[in-house]
């Protein structure tokens, strides 16, 4: 094409300066040189700039002791371990709180959201106070209304603890209770699985393998004789009653820890902290009121024919909406649910008004006590930029997978 | 030439440190006019903001006294408020010319971070307040309690040490701000609220209500808490340092606020050099202040002892005892180098 295009009218070559293919490469060159020029510029300009302020850079602190311990961990970790662990602590509460927000953001989303458009007049004004009251509250002051609300809602340690003395000493019989809701956070007995477990877990596997096996089965039998067989009923029942059989036969192999007050606080079992619950419950309310919206106006992007054409036919309204519209009306919802999700998980970076230990909290301790600045701030933009494309690569494809097809 | 001020200014934002004259920080203040002190803002005794914005407080006093020193003028001074994490950035982008909040001098912090610390206004050590119901008498007790502690301090090393090297459990709940710990506390979240005994009196006073609360014996770590400034300019850091040392020296010669005036007319050739008063005497001009630099510090602030009392001593409702911060001859550690 270039050679056409730079050719005049006697069809002579013409001066390369006015080859636009040409001038494109030099442009595009021209604009990679500035840039690299600029960063060149910064970084030696911030090493410099470190330099006279007797600073030294790098990221060989990482493997230093931190020296400080973390309320919440996924991993084990002591103060004994190096910063680098704790940011990976730091790393898994984010994404803990990322996974699980996002899951009950979509679903508290998508009740709301179809909520909002249901003919009960109650029903749907409510949902739309939900979605106007969360929506247009920032999400700090949401998580400090979740963090004091759930801190001075829950009931106080202390007083639960004197009541079960008080039981203790009536009737010496008395244990401590089970589960315990208090402003220390929600504990409950935690399983311990023994050597024999993992023949559950095979059976468990296997269940699953053969409820989806099943399942494939039934849809084509269905497809062939028009007779559903009772997939679901079945499914179920293989998924419940395998491992439970296999569980029962290995001799019970599963033990609890149980929680145990103390003098001052509970020790042993699970304990779900007031920090991660607030935090959780604060970014999936908030993200749930606008996955709402976005849902609402998924299902209002589908032609209203297809509503008609299901009454027509006689489907039940339920069995329309989440067999006909909703699967339409995925195709307007999941580009901007990317971005609904991509915010949940940045705006968990405000953690640290909650005193949740996730990446920001964790590394602004370690730049504290390191004086680290540029480097943990590096480390965390690499981070949540990674979370962030790799979150937005899953969606495209999934997007790409449930798009219109055309045939 | 535009593209060098262009790089220059992005590099700058890169590291969040503008790019400085020259000169001294000294000359910077002088020209601007004010001296810029990073500050707590809510820490009563040692630096807090009353209803109407003023800062109090003994490190709010040192500054003021800088002031003086510099300008013969305690008013001209700039208070930025800062958090235990916001501190140290500050500082080192240049964004106050010296920082006094209640800050430990540790080694790593004085080279790894590029500070100098010498005058040490505060001699504190980490302590422990817990409700008085629980009835503990010690710190070794505190075994599976909840820890409220505020993040990017050397109270959250000491106690992450001292609980291991005593085998005992603990759950620290971690904040940013002071005042989301004081609230965390107040509300139960936790058993133990920890920081320097100093602060668990003044944070005491703010609980809703301070006398279901005790401050165990023990002191678990050394926290010499004092002025710190950036490394590489000793002039600077000479400034600062003498004022606090002035204020001692004050207090050894007997030199208040109001005996000032009179004291310059002494016999005592010590104090009349101490005060610019000894014919041809330059220390005050040797540091690039004027001759009756220790006069303004007095007049402004008065001396170390009459500092410690206003602010946390028996004039304040902390009621804190001298203790380690009696002078070094009645039984303390404050001790300065002699003005000659």
């Amino acid at each position: 094409m270039a050679s056409l295009d730079a050719r005049d009218g006697d069809g002579r070559r013409a001066s390369l300066l006015y080859d636009p293919t040409a001038r494109s490469y030099v442009y595009q060159a021209l604009t990679v040189l500035i840039v690299v020029w600029l960063i060149w510029q910064a970084w030696s300009n911030a090493a410099e700039n470190l330099a006279r302020a007797n600073m030294t850079a790098g990221f060989g602190f990482l493997s230093g002791r931190a020296g400080f311990d973390l309320g919440q961990s996924l991993i084990a970790y002591s103060s004994d371990s190096t910063f680098a662990r704790a940011l990976v602590v730091g790393f898994l509460n984010t994404l803990l709180i990322g996974v699980l927000g996002i899951i009950t953001a979509t679903i508290v989303g998508l009740l709301i959201g179809i909520g909002r458009l249901s003919n009960n007049w109650l029903i749907a004004r409510l949902c739309t106070v939900y979605v106007e009251v969360f929506r247009n509250i920032p999400p700090l002051l949401v998580i400090f209304f979740w963090y004091k609300g759930v801190l001075s809602i829950l009931p106080d340690f202390r007083a639960i603890r004197a009541g079960v003395e008080k039981a203790k000493a009536a009737d010496p019989t008395v244990g401590d209770p089970l589960f315990i809701i208090s402003n220390r956070g929600i504990s409950f007995p935690s399983p311990i699985f023994q050597p024999g477990f993992t023949a559950v877990w095979i059976a468990l596997a296997a269940a699953v393998l053969g409820a989806v096996v099943f399942t494939l089965w039934a849809n084509r039998q269905q497809a062939a004789t028009g007779k559903r067989p009772p997939a679901l009923l079945v499914s179920l029942g293989l998924i419940i009653l395998l491992p439970l059989v296999v569980f029962l036969a290995a001799g019970r192999p599963l033990a609890f820890d149980y929680p145990v007050l103390g003098r001052f606080n509970l020790s042993g079992g699970g304990l779900i902290s007031p920090e991660f619950l607030s935090l959780y419950l604060a970014l999936s309310l908030y993200t749930a009121s606008f996955i709402a919206e976005i849902v609402r106006a998924g299902i209002r992007g589908v032609p209203k024919g297809q509503f008609e054409a299901c009454g027509a036919l006689g489907v039940h309204p339920s069995r329309a909406m989440r067999l006909v519209i909703l699967p339409q009306a995925m195709r307007i919802i999941i580009p901007p649910l990317t971005s609904q999700y991509l915010n949940l998980i940045k705006n968990s970076s405000l953690a640290v008004a909650a005193g949740y230990p996730d990446l920001v909290q964790v590394g602004n301790t370690i730049l504290n006590q390191s004086g680290r600045s540029i480097e943990v701030i590096a480390i965390w933009m690499i981070v949540y930029v990674t979370i962030s494309l790799v979150t937005s690569v899953f969606m495209n494809w999934f997007n790409a997978k449930m798009a219109l097809r055309e045939r | 030439m535009a593209n060098r001020i262009l790089a220059a200014l992005i590099g700058a934002a890169v590291v969040g440190i503008s790019a400085q004259a020259s000169a001294g920080t000294l000359e910077d203040v002088k020209a601007k006019g004010f001296l810029q002190c990073g500050v707590n803002a809510n820490l009563s005794g040692f630096g807090s903001q009353d209803s109407s914005g003023n800062f109090a407080g003994l490190d709010v006093d040192l500054c003021k006294a800088v002031a003086a020193a510099v300008f013969g003028d305690a008013t001209k001074v700039k208070f930025t408020p800062l958090s235990a994490k916001d501190r140290f950035p500050a500082l080192q982008s240049g964004e106050i010319d010296m920082l006094a909040r209640n800050t430990t001098w540790t080694a790593s912090r004085d080279s790894q971070l590029g500070f100098d610390f010498r005058a040490i206004n505060y001699y504190d050590g980490q302590g422990f307040m817990v409700r008085k119901e629980l009835n503990v008498k010690s710190a070794l007790e505190l075994s599976g309690a909840a820890v409220c502690v505020q993040t990017g301090t050397t109270t959250e090393l000491n106690l992450a040490d001292y609980f291991k090297s005593h085998n005992l459990q603990y759950n620290p709940v971690v904040f940013e701000k002071q005042e989301e710990v004081d609230a965390a506390y107040n509300a139960g979240r936790c058993d133990v609220y920890t920081t320097d005994q100093s602060g668990l009196y003044s944070i005491r006073l703010s609980l809703s209500n301070p006398d279901d609360h005790v401050i165990l014996p023990e002191i678990i770590s050394k926290e010499p808490l004092g002025p710190a400034v950036r490394q590489g300019d000793s002039k600077w850091f000479d400034i600062v340092s003498f004022t606090h040392y002035a204020m001692v020296t004050a207090e050894e010669f007997g030199i208040t606020q109001a005996n000032v005036e009179e004291m310059k007319k002494s016999a005592n050739p010590d104090i009349k050099r101490f005060l610019g008063e000894e014919e041809g005497s330059t220390i005050g001009q040797d540091f690039g202040l004027s001759k009756d630099w220790a006069v303004n510090i007095i007049k402004a602030v008065g001396n170390y002892g009459e500092a410690f009392e206003r602010n946390v001593g028996q004039g304040s409702p902390l009621k804190i005892k001298r203790g380690l911060n009696a002078l070094w001859n009645q039984g303390g550690l404050q001790y300065a180098p002699p003005i000659r």
